[in-house]
Order: C-alpha cells, then sequence, then structure tokens
C-alpha cells in the first residue's frame, strides 16, 4: 500500500486520465476551431470537366507513398518514418493489453498480435525512433528546420514507447511503477498532441484533401 | 511600425485561410519539401527549403492566429514580425521561387507551399520587400501594356513584316470571330515568327481569330510580383477587350504563367466568370486535330530525336499534359520523354518572375543544372517546350554549358508540319478555305 509506484498509478489510472482526455478534447476543439473558423473563398475559376479532374481521395491516399524519385533523396527520413509509424500503431492498437483497455473504455475488442510480434513491432518503432532522430540532428536540411518543438515532440512519442518496453520486460523499476510511469507518458502525449506538430495526426488529411482539390480541378491528379 | 510594414502585414492577414492553417499545423519538419525543390537540390542550402521560405507567414498565423501564439507574444517570448525579417526573406520568397509547385506535390502532409509562397509574395510587395525588377516590370504592364515595354506600334511593325512573309491577313480588332488570340512580349520581339505560325495554322483548320490592339499582350507580372489590384487592372484590359470583340474564346499562348493567370487565378482576382473560354494555344490545337480540321504530317523519319520539356504552369500547375504528347506523337518520328514528365518535371529556373530578376542571375544558372542532367540523360537534339520564358531560359541555360541542343516552340512546330494539299471531300477541308 505505502509502494509510491502504486500511488501513482491509482492517480495515472483515475484523475490523471480524465486531465489528459479533457486537456486533449478542449485543445483539439480549439485547434479545429481556430483552422476553420478562417474560411475560405470559392474558387471562381470553371473546373476541368468531371471525368478530367483529379480526384481529392486519392490524393489523401497517395502522399502515403513518396513521388518517385523521392525516396532515393532521402532514404533515411523514409525508412525511419515508415518503421516509426507502423510499428508505433501496431503496438497502440493491437498490443493485448491495449486492447484490454480498448475492451474497457469501449465495451468491444479485436484480436491482438501474439505477444513477440508485438514486442518485436514496439522495438522496430523504438529504434526507428532512435533512427529518426539522429536523423533530425545530422541531416542538414532538418537541423535547419528543427526547432525545440521538434525534439518535444519527438520525446512525447518516445517516452511511451520507451516505458512500455520497459514495463512488460520488468526493467529497473517495478512493474507497478512502470505500468504508472507508461500512463503517466501516454496522458501527457495525449494531452500535447493538439498543441504540438502532433496535430499532424488529425490535420494532415484535411491538408491533403484541399491540395488534392486544387490540383484536381485543374486535371492534375495530385 | 511603418505604414507600408502595417499595409504588407495586413495583406498576409487577408491571405489568410483554412487552407493555410491546415497547412502550417501539419507540417512536421520532415524536410522533405527540399528534395523536390530545385534551388535546394542545386546548391544543397537549405535555407531554400520550400517551407522555411514562408517562416515569416508561419511565425504571423501563429501569432495572430493561434491562442498559444497570442499568449506567447504576450509574455514576450516572442516577437512580432519585423520590416528587417521581411527585407532578409526577399531573396527568399522572390529569387529562389520560381512557383513551380514541385513541392506541393512531394509534401508528404499535403500543403500547397506553392499557393502560400504566391500569398506571401503579396504582403512582401506592400511592405516594399519585392525585388525592383518585378516592381518596374509590373509598371511597364500597367502603364504602356507589357512588362516589357512592347508598344502597339511594335507589334503593328511585327504584323506587317510576317503578313508578308506568310502572304497571309493577321486580323487586328475584328469582332464577332471565334478567338481573340493573346502573346507574350517576349514572342512579339524575340520570337515574332510565331504570329505567322499562327496564321497559317488557323488559314489551315479554318478558325477565325484576330488580335486586340487594346490587350495583345498575355502576361500578368502583377501575379508573380504578388499585387492582386495590379494584377486585376492588367488582367481587366483582356477581359474587357475580349467580351468587347464578343469573341468565343481567348487563346492563351505559349507562355505558362501567363495561361494560369487567366485560365485559374482571373476570375478570381476579377470577382466574376468571364463570358468567354480560355483555351491554351496547346489545348485548342489538340482539340483542331482531333475534329481532323488540323492534319500534321510526320517529320522527316532521319530527323534527330527530340523531347518536350513541360512548363510548370501550363502542367502541373495548369492542367495541359496530354495535348502536346498529341501533337508531337502526330509530328515526332523520335519522341523521348524525359525522366520525370508532366506533372512531375522540373522548373528551367526561370518562373515565377525570377527569369526577370537580374541579381538571380547566378542563381539561376546554377539551379538549371537540375534541368541540364534531364536533358543530357535524352541524348537528344532537339527540346521542344510552349513557353517563350523557358525557350529563353532553356536556350540560355545550355549556351551557358556549352550543350549544343536546339530549343524550339510546339506552335511553330505545328504550323511547320501541315499537310499542305488539302483533301478535297469532307467539311473540314470546305472550312479550311474560309
Ligand atoms: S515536406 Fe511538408 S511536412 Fe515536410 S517540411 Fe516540407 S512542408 Fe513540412
Ligand atoms: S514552388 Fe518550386 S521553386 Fe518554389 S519552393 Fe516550391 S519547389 Fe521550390
Amino acid at each position: 500500500m505505502n509502494d509510491p509506484g502504486y500511488e501513482l498509478l491509482l492517480w495515472v489510472r483515475g484523475p490523471g486520465w480524465i486531465l489528459a482526455l479533457a486537456v486533449f478534447s478542449f485543445g483539439m476543439a480549439m485547434r479545429l476551431f481556430e483552422i476553420f473558423a478562417l474560411g475560405r473563398r470559392e474558387d471562381l475559376a470553371p473546373p476541368r470537366p468531371a471525368e478530367r479532374q483529379g480526384s481529392p481521395m486519392r490524393t489523401v491516399w497517395n502522399r502515403f507513398f513518396p513521388v518517385p524519385g523521392l525516396f532515393e533523396r532521402a532514404p533515411a527520413t523514409h525508412v525511419s518514418g515508415y518503421l516509426f509509424h507502423i510499428g508505433f500503431f501496431a503496438v497502440l492498437f493491437f498490443a493485448e493489453f491495449h486492447i484490454q483497455l480498448f475492451r474497457h473504455l469501449l465495451g468491444f475488442g479485436w484480436p491482438a498480435l501474439s505477444a513477440p510480434l508485438a514486442d518485436a513491432l514496439g522495438v522496430v518503432a523504438i529504434v526507428a525512433l532512435l533512427a529518426a532522430l539522429v536523423s533530425r540532428m545530422r541531416d542538414p536540411v532538418k537541423r535547419f528546420l528543427s526547432t525545440a518543438g521538434d525534439y518535444l515532440a519527438w520525446a512525447l512519442t518516445f517516452l511511451p514507447l520507451l516505458t512500455g518496453w520497459m514495463a512488460y520486460h520488468h526493467v529497473l523499476v517495478s512493474y507497478t511503477r512502470m505500468v504508472a510511469l507508461h500512463l503517466l507518458a501516454a496522458e501527457l502525449l495525449l494531452a500535447l498532441l493538439p498543441f504540438t506538430k502532433l496535430i499532424h495526426a488529425v490535420t494532415i488529411f484535411v491538408a491533403r484533401w484541399y491540395t488534392g482539390e486544387q490540383f484536381g480541378r485543374k486535371g492534375v491528379q495530385a | 511600425m511603418s505604414a507600408t510594414l502595417e499595409r504588407g502585414l495586413a495583406a498576409l492577414r487577408a491571405g489568410m485561410d483554412t487552407p493555410m492553417a491546415t497547412f502550417f499545423a501539419s507540417c512536421v519538419h520532415c524536410g522533405l519539401c527540399a528534395e523536390a525543390c530545385l534551388f535546394y537540390t542545386e546548391t544543397g542550402d537549405p535555407k531554400y527549403t520550400p517551407i522555411h521560405k514562408l517562416e515569416p507567414l508561419r511565425r504571423l498565423w501563429k501569432q495572430e492566429f493561434t491562442l498559444l501564439g497570442k499568449l506567447m507574444v504576450n509574455i514576450g517570448l516572442d516577437q512580432p514580425v519585423s520590416d528587417a525579417e521581411l527585407a532578409e526573406w526577399e531573396p527568399l520568397v522572390y529569387d529562389s521561387c520560381t512557383l513551380c509547385g514541385r513541392c506541393s506535390l512531394a509534401c508528404p502532409a499535403g500543403n500547397d507551399i506553392t499557393a502560400m509562397i504566391r500569398k506571401m509574395r503579396e504582403g512582401m510587395a506592400l511592405s516594399g520587400h519585392a525585388p525592383e525588377d518585378l516592381v518596374h516590370a509590373t509598371q511597364r504592364a500597367v502603364t504602356l501594356g507589357s512588362p516589357m515595354g512592347v508598344k502597339l506600334s511594335t507589334l503593328k511593325a511585327k504584323i506587317r513584316a510576317q503578313e508578308r512573309e506568310s502572304g497571309l491577313t493577321i486580323p487586328l480588332d475584328q469582332p464577332g470571330v471565334d478567338y481573340m488570340v493573346l502573346f507574350s512580349g517576349m514572342e512579339i520581339v524575340q520570337f515574332s515568327e510565331i504570329l505567322g505560325a499562327m496564321a497559317r495554322i488557323f488559314k489551315h483548320a479554318g478558325v477565325s481569330w484576330t488580335l486586340s490592339s487594346e490587350a495583345f499582350e498575355a502576361t500578368n507580372s502583377g501575379i508573380q510580383l504578388g499585387v492582386s489590384d495590379l494584377a486585376k487592372e492588367i488582367l481587366l484590359r483582356t477581359v474587357n477587350a475580349a467580351e468587347k470583340l464578343g469573341v468565343k474564346g481567348v487563346v492563351s499562348p505559349e507562355c505558362g504563367h501567363a495561361y494560369t493567370a487567366l485560365r485559374w487565378e482571373g476570375p478570381n482576382l476579377i470577382g466574376r466568370r468571364y463570358h468567354f473560354e480560355v483555351v491554351h494555344i496547346l489545348e485548342l490545337l489538340a482539340r483542331l486535330q482531333k475534329e481532323k480540321r488540323l492534319r500534321l504530317r510526320q517529320r522527316d523519319p532521319e530527323e534527330r530525336p527530340l523531347s518536350f520539356h513541360d512548363p510548370c504552369q501550363l502542367a502541373r500547375r495548369g492542367g495541359v499534359l496530354e495535348e502536346p504528347r498529341e501533337l508531337l506523337g502526330k509530328i515526332a518520328t523520335d519522341f523521348r520523354e524525359m525522366s520525370d514528365n508532366r506533372e512531375r518535371n522540373w522548373c528551367c529556373g526561370g518562373g515565377g518572375g525570377v527569369s526577370a530578376i537580374e541579381r538571380s542571375e547566378p542563381l539561376r544558372a546554377k539551379a538549371f543544372q537540375r534541368k541540364l542532367h534531364q536533358i543530357e540523360e535524352l541524348g537528344v537534339h532537339t527540346l521542344v517546350t510552349a513557353c517563350s520564358n523557358c525557350r529563353i531560359i532553356l536556350e540560355e541555360g545550355l549556351e551557358t554549358y556549352q550543350i549544343r541542343v536546339d530549343v524550339a516552340g510546339l506552335t511553330e512546330l505545328v504550323a511547320d508540319h501541315l499537310e499542305e494539299d488539302q483533301p478535297q471531300t469532307g467539311a473540314g477541308a470546305a472550312g479550311g478555305e474560309s
């Protein structure tokens, strides 16, 4: 009962979780309002005939893949980017523990990845994220563009992955304490997502659609 | 704060809309847009990263259009955009961006960076941070009718010379015809054979056309400079002339920016749709060819291989992608596509007003290496294009690097490959005699 890890666990599972969710919801609503309240003017130039237009939905999908030639010019960015995102989302949505949590929250669950596979994917995400950091610090363009916000976003993403892996493997501290730290890290990520570049998780789909529509009406599939 | 800075910032605020806010929010600083931009790939200098060219605009957005940003300024953690900052960005927003649109095609977040740079120029110009060369070109366009200062008397002299050469009439101010045709000042001065070429093509295809003495210049440097009011004034000349003559359509000539200005930006500048259609000359030629009113003959099989340089504003930013292929397919015996073609082409380095900025010449020559590699890879001896600005830049660049490749305009190539003997049957032939 006096284990400080246990008290922390109680907090992160109760008030901490509520707080994170509240900040996330408020932040997201505010950011989306900031964006959509601006509106946009109607484009008066007559578009190409429908059969010649490019599809904005296809642009939303296409941008998951590099335009020909781009991969070769920036292999590190692409490989670390893909591996991180795949590993991260696989573990987030398909690790046994997380599905239990979703079942608890949503009332239903789905089949989980086998434990060794989920573990491996978590490691892939961790290694990819470390590689992305090294690349960010060494690549001339990325180093030039990077701000404190980029490193903050990196840390916010890295910590849940690292603590999750450590909890699963009982590294360093007690399991209870590590799970508490893992939840705390996840809550931090959730709460700060709307206020950092991590908001791209939502906005890129809107951005792709607008660009796809602008190109599309002229007859170009972007 | 100076009055000009305030005007500039007001213009930037006016351009802020949902897409722009979405784009800024979505950037993850992945740096991939740099790899799509010829000014970065050929110099290796990170300051030419497309999204970085917008940094002052992004700061303005953050400080004035997000709650967190407002807070930061209020507690002194962020400084408002200053005159000095805009001055520092002038070479990035103008000299090193041709508005080619390639970054917008590559960004994984989906940001239309080019559209943002176009909008940023509005604020730069009004705050007094636009290159003088572009300001003067636009002044000439407003006062003289052409950024190169081409006067009506010049045009008339060229018309007479071309009429003598072709033996055909080149109509001026003829109301009620199908098309009013525009030219770029560059064409009138440097490539005036195009006038005769058009006359031959239209005679062959039986198309009625005219030039207007009130509006013959197709380019709109107001857009490249980024002053919408002036761009509108320049554009209205064309719109009024065309609507007065009562033509069905206006033909945009071999000039990429002229086409996007008239076809895609124009109605938004004047706040209404036109009472006529806008077609690019290649669209019109391809259409006539499909209708069999334009009959083309193949080049001599002995003739050497050729390739096509897609002008950015025509292809990626304009949507004229297949028309040049349809035409060249009828003419060329050995046509070779470039490695990146159509909407993925690389810019020649002279678009977006860059070719008018004298001080940018060394940078432009460097950026041209991108195109040079593409051309050299192909082993062609002729490069066809459909923009007189591209044409000049390509010729200059090839000359600088001492590469012997001829550059030609597609419209002239078409005019040189018209089938001579008119078939006696069919309605097309009858039309051809008019
Ligand atoms: S490619 Fe897009 S997301 Fe990446 S740095 Fe450029 S603008 Fe930002
Ligand atoms: S529009 Fe073209 S020149 Fe301008 S920043 Fe983008 S890629 Fe570079």
